[in-house]
C-alpha cells in the first residue's frame, strides 16, 4: 500500500517541473509521478492535494539541536518535530554542543537519537577544529566515516587564518564541505547587535557590518586559494553579499545562506532591548534587508536555512547585553519566505529551490527533489492559509521568537520523510 | 499648590526610564518642580512631609558615591522611607537574576526602586515588570536621565532659558549615558548641541541625533553658552580608544585658552567625578565659570522632584 498525494501542483526546480501532477510513494520512495488524475487511489492512502503545491522536502541546512549537552532547550526528537512541523524533511545540525561535535562518538550519537526520534533526517556537521578552539583540526576522515556531512567552527569563528587555511585544504582532501561563520571576532569586539543609529540611541555595543564582510572576503579569497569548497553561513550584510558574488564571479567554489530574520526584520526590532531580536550576526540595517534579497533573487544567496537557535528563558529573560544569542526558526521559516513570493523577490519555483534543491546539492545528500525512484521527501504547502505565529503552539521546546504574534499567510501542511508522514 | 497639580498633570509617568521619551513640557515640568525643591535644602530643617510613608529602595549595581547618596538625601528630605541596596555584581558571580532580585524586593512592597546597572536596558527590563515605579540611575551606556536633569536646571538657572542656547559636549561620547540623555533633554529644550572628541570616541550616526560634530575641541567650544566635559575613563587607554594621557589632554582638555573662545558668561560643567589634568584643567574646574559644584547641589532638587512627580504628586503636607 502506498501513499497518492492527488491533483497538487508539483513545484520541482531539479526536473523544471511547476505543473499538476499525481504522486505515488512506495517503499519510501517515490514509485510514479504523472499526469494529474491518471494513477488509480485503490490500495493506496489518498491525500487530495487540490489547490496545494507538492515540493521537494524542504533542508536546512543550519540548526542548533542542543543534544547532547543542553536538552532543556532542544533535543534533537523535539528539534525534529519543530522542523517536521516547519515542513523540513532534513536539517543539518551544527556542533556547538556540550560535548562539541569534535569527535566520531558524539557523531555516532548524534545519529543514533536521531534514528530512535524517527522525525526528520539529520545531517551531523562536525567541529572544524578540536573542542572548536581555533587550534588544532579535528579528525575529518574519522568524523566523515560516522556520517558527519560537512565541517563548521560555528558559533566560534576561526581567527587564524592560516588555520581557515589548512582546515579548507584538509577538509578538501575528504571531499568535506566547510561551513564559515564569517566574523571578524576583534572588530566585532563586545557588540551585542548591529553598530547603527539604534545601538547608538539604545547605548548598546555594536557590531559594524564590516566585521562579518571582512570575514567573507578573507574566506573566499581562501577558498580561491585553496579550491576548496566554501559555504558560507547566515548572511546579514549588504557588504557579505557583494563579495560573495564578486567571489562567484571569479569561480571561487563558495555558497551562501541568509536566515529568514534576515529579510524580515531589522535592528529596529531590538528597541525595548528585546532580547529575542538579539542574534549572531546581528539584524542589520533596511539597506543589508533590500541587498538581502536581491542577492536571493540574483542567485548570489543560494539558499535559505533558519540558524535555529533554542534557548530558555533562563538565557533570554535576562539584561540585553547578558541574553544568549539565537531564536529559534524552524516553525516560521516557510511562512516568512513566502513572502519574498508574495513581494515578487522570488519566483515560488525560485524559493522551492532555496529551501530544498540547493542545500540537498550543498551538502552533497539525497533528496531536493521528487523524481521517481528517489527517496520520498516531501513537503505539502498551503499557499493561502493565513495563519498567526503563536509560539505557544510550536514543536520546539523553546519559545525565543521574535516573530510570535505575526500574520502570516501560507505554510506547509503535511511532510513526509522516506514515505512516512511525520506532520501533521 | 495649584502649579504643583498642574505639573502632575504633565508628568504621568509610572518609570523614569530616560530623556529620549520625555516631551518638553514633561521636562519642564520636572525641573519647574525641581526649583521649587531647591529652597527647602536652604532650611535648618531640611525636612518636608510629601512622601511620608513611601518607600525609595535604591539597588545600585555598579559603584557610585554621588548618585547614589544624592538620591539617599533626595527621599529623605521629603520624609520617604530609604533602603540602599549596593550589590557587588561581577558577570562573573553566578546568582539571583536581576528580575528575581527585583520581584523580592517588590515584594516588600517599596513604591519606588531606583537602580543602576552596567547593562544598557536594565531598568526597562525591570519597569516592565514590576507595580513599583522605576527610576533609572544609570543603565550601561544608555541613559542617565536625572543627571541629564539636573543638568538642565543648572542652566535653566544660570542663562534663564535653555531655547537657543549653544551646549558643547566633550570627550567620550561613545561610552556615556550622561552625554545621551544630555543630547536628548537638550535638543528637546530647544538647545544647539555640538558633540566634540577623537572620532574614537564619537560613535557614527551621532548626527541622526540633531548634533553638530567635530573633532576640534576649539571648534565645539567657539560662542557656547555651555561647555560640559565628560570624564575620560582610564581604561579606555588600554582599549585602544585614545594614545597616552598626555596626548590626550593636550588636544581635548579644557583649558582657560578655551574659554576665551567661548561666550564671556559661558558655564563650565562636569558630571563627576574629575580627572584633574587630563580632561579639565584644575583651574577651570575650580574658576568662577565652573558650575560643577552647583551640578550636585541641583542633583538632590531634581532627584526629589522625580520622587515626587512618580509618586503621582500626591502630598501628605506643604510641598515647599
Amino acid at each position: 500500500m502506498g501513499l497518492l498525494l492527488k491533483g497538487g501542483l508539483v513545484v520541482d526546480p531539479a526536473q523544471n517541473l511547476e505543473e499538476t501532477r499525481d504522486l505515488l510513494i512506495v517503499d519510501g520512495r517515490i514509485a510514479q509521478l504523472a499526469k494529474a488524475g491518471t494513477i488509480p487511489g485503490e490500495g493506496h492512502e489518498v491525500y487530495d492535494c487540490t489547490g496545494l503545491v507538492v515540493c521537494p522536502g524542504f533542508i536546512d541546512l543550519h540548526v542548533h539541536l542542543r543534544e547532547p549537552g543542553q536538552e532543556y532547550k532542544e533535543t534533537i526528537a523535539t528539534g525534529g518535530r519543530a522542523a517536521a512541523a516547519g515542513g523540513f524533511t532534513a536539517v543539518a545540525c551544527m556542533p556547538n554542543t556540550q560535548p562539541v561535535n569534535d569527535h566520531a562518538t558524539v557523531t555516532r550519537f548524534i545519529l543514533e537519537r536521531a534514528a530512535a526520534a524517527q522525525q526528520v533526517r539529520v545531517y551531523p556537521v562536525a567541529a572544524i577544529s578540536q573542542g572548536s578552539e581555533g587550534k588544532i583540526l579535528a579528525e575529518y576522515g574519522e568524523l566523515q566515516a560516522a556520517g558527519a556531512i560537512a565541517l563548521s567552527d560555528d558559533g566560534r569563528p576561526v581567527s587564524n587564518a592560516q588555520l581557515m587555511r589548512r582546515a579548507l585544504e584538509y577538509a578538501h582532501t575528504f571531499g568535506l564541505l566547510v561551513i564559515s561563520h564569517a566574523e571578524d571576532l576583534e572588530l566585532a569586539g563586545h557588540g551585542v547587535m548591529h553598530e547603527g543609529r539604534v545601538s547608538l540611541q539604545l547605548g548598546l555595543r555594536g557590531i559594524p557590518a564590516a566585521a562579518e564582510t571582512v570575514a567573507v572576503f578573507r574566506d573566499c579569497e581562501l577558498a580561491r586559494l585553496t579550491g576548496a569548497r566554501l559555504h558560507i553561513a547566515h548572511v546579514s550584510t549588504a557588504g557579505a553579499v557583494e563579495v560573495i558574488r564578486w567571489a562567484k564571479a571569479r569561480g571561487a567554489a563558495v555558497t551562501a545562506e541568509t536566515a529568514p530574520h534576515y529579510f524580515s526584520l531589522t535592528d529596529e526590532a531590538v528597541r525595548g532591548f528585546n532580547t529575542n531580536a538579539k542574534m549572531n550576526p546581528p539584524l542589520r540595517t533596511a539597506a543589508d534587508v533590500v541587498a538581502i534579497k536581491q542577492g536571493l533573487a540574483d542567485g548570489t544567496l543560494d539558499c535559505i536555512a533558519t540558524d535555529h537557535a533554542p534557548h530558555s528563558v533562563l538565557e533570554k529573560e535576562l539584561e540585553f547585553d547578558q541574553a544568549a544569542n539565537g531564536i529559534i526558526g524552524l516553525e516560521t521559516a516557510v511562512g516568512l519566505s513566502l513572502q519574498l513570493v508574495a513581494e515578487g523577490v522570488l519566483t515560488l519555483p525560485q524559493l522551492v529551490a532555496k529551501l530544498s534543491t540547493n542545500p540537498a546539492g550543498i551538502l552533497g545528500v539525497a533528496g531536493g527533489t521528487v523524481r521517481e525512484g528517489g527517496p520520498a521527501d516531501v513537503t505539502v504547502l498551503n499557499l493561502n492559509q493565513p495563519w498567526t505565529v503563536d509560539v505557544a503552539q510550536f514543536r520546539s521546546k523553546s519559545r525565543n521568537s521574535p516573530f510570535h504574534g505575526w500574520q502570516l499567510s501560507g505554510r506547509a501542511v503535511m511532510t513526509v520523510v522516506g514515505g512516512e508522514v511525520v506532520y501533521p | 499648590m495649584q502649579a504643583d497639580d498642574a505639573r502632575g498633570m504633565i508628568f504621568r509617568r509610572k518609570d523614569l526610564l530616560g530623556l529620549a521619551d520625555l516631551s518638553r513640557e514633561e521636562i519642564q515640568a520636572i525641573l519647574t518642580t525641581a526649583a521649587s525643591f531647591k529652597e527647602i535644602s536652604t532650611r535648618s530643617i531640611k525636612k518636608v512631609p510629601t512622601l511620608r510613608g513611601k518607600t525609595v529602595i535604591t539597588l545600585f549595581y555598579e559603584p557610585s558615591t554621588r548618585t547614589r547618596t544624592s538620591f539617599e538625601i533626595a527621599a529623605k528630605r521629603l520624609s520617604a522611607d530609604t533602603v540602599n541596596l549596593t550589590v557587588a555584581a561581577s558577570s562573573a558571580v553566578k546568582g539571583e537574576t536581576l528580575i528575581d532580585t527585583a520581584k523580592n524586593l517588590e515584594a516588600m512592597a517599596p513604591d519606588i526602586l531606583v537602580i543602576r546597572h552596567a547593562s544598557s536596558g536594565a531598568p526597562h527590563l525591570l519597569a516592565a515588570r514590576l507595580r513599583s515605579s522605576v527610576v533609572n540611575a544609570g543603565d550601561g551606556l544608555h541613559e542617565h536621565p536625572t543627571q541629564g536633569l539636573l543638568d538642565m536646571l543648572t542652566v535653566w538657572e544660570a542663562k534663564g532659558r535653555l531655547d537657543g542656547l549653544k551646549i558643547a559636549i566633550v570627550g567620550d561620547i561613545a561610552h556615556s549615558r550622561v552625554a545621551r540623555s544630555n543630547i536628548h533633554g537638550f535638543r528637546t529644550m530647544g538647545s544647539e548641541v555640538v558633540v566634540a572628541g577623537p572620532q574614537t570616541m564619537l560613535p557614527p550616526y551621532l548626527a541622526d541625533l540633531g548634533v553638530r560634530v567635530t573633532f576640534s575641541l576649539s571648534e565645539a567650544v567657539a560662542d557656547a553658552d555651555v561647555i560640559m566635559m565628560l570624564r575620560l575613563q582610564l581604561e579606555r587607554q588600554g582599549q585602544m580608544f585614545f594614545s597616552t594621557l598626555r596626548e590626550y589632554s593636550r588636544f581635548f582638555g579644557l583649558n582657560p585658552g578655551h574659554l576665551k573662545l567661548a561666550k564671556p558668561d559661558a558655564l563650565v560643567m562636569h558630571p563627576g567625578p574629575l580627572n584633574r589634568g587630563v580632561e579639565i584643567a584644575p583651574e577651570v574646574a575650580d574658576g568662577l565659570q565652573s558650575a560643577i559644584l552647583t551640578q550636585v547641589t541641583n542633583g538632590v532638587a531634581v532627584r526629589m522632584a522625580v520622587l515626587y512627580l512618580l509618586s503621582g504628586g500626591e502630598v501628605s503636607g506643604a510641598a515647599a
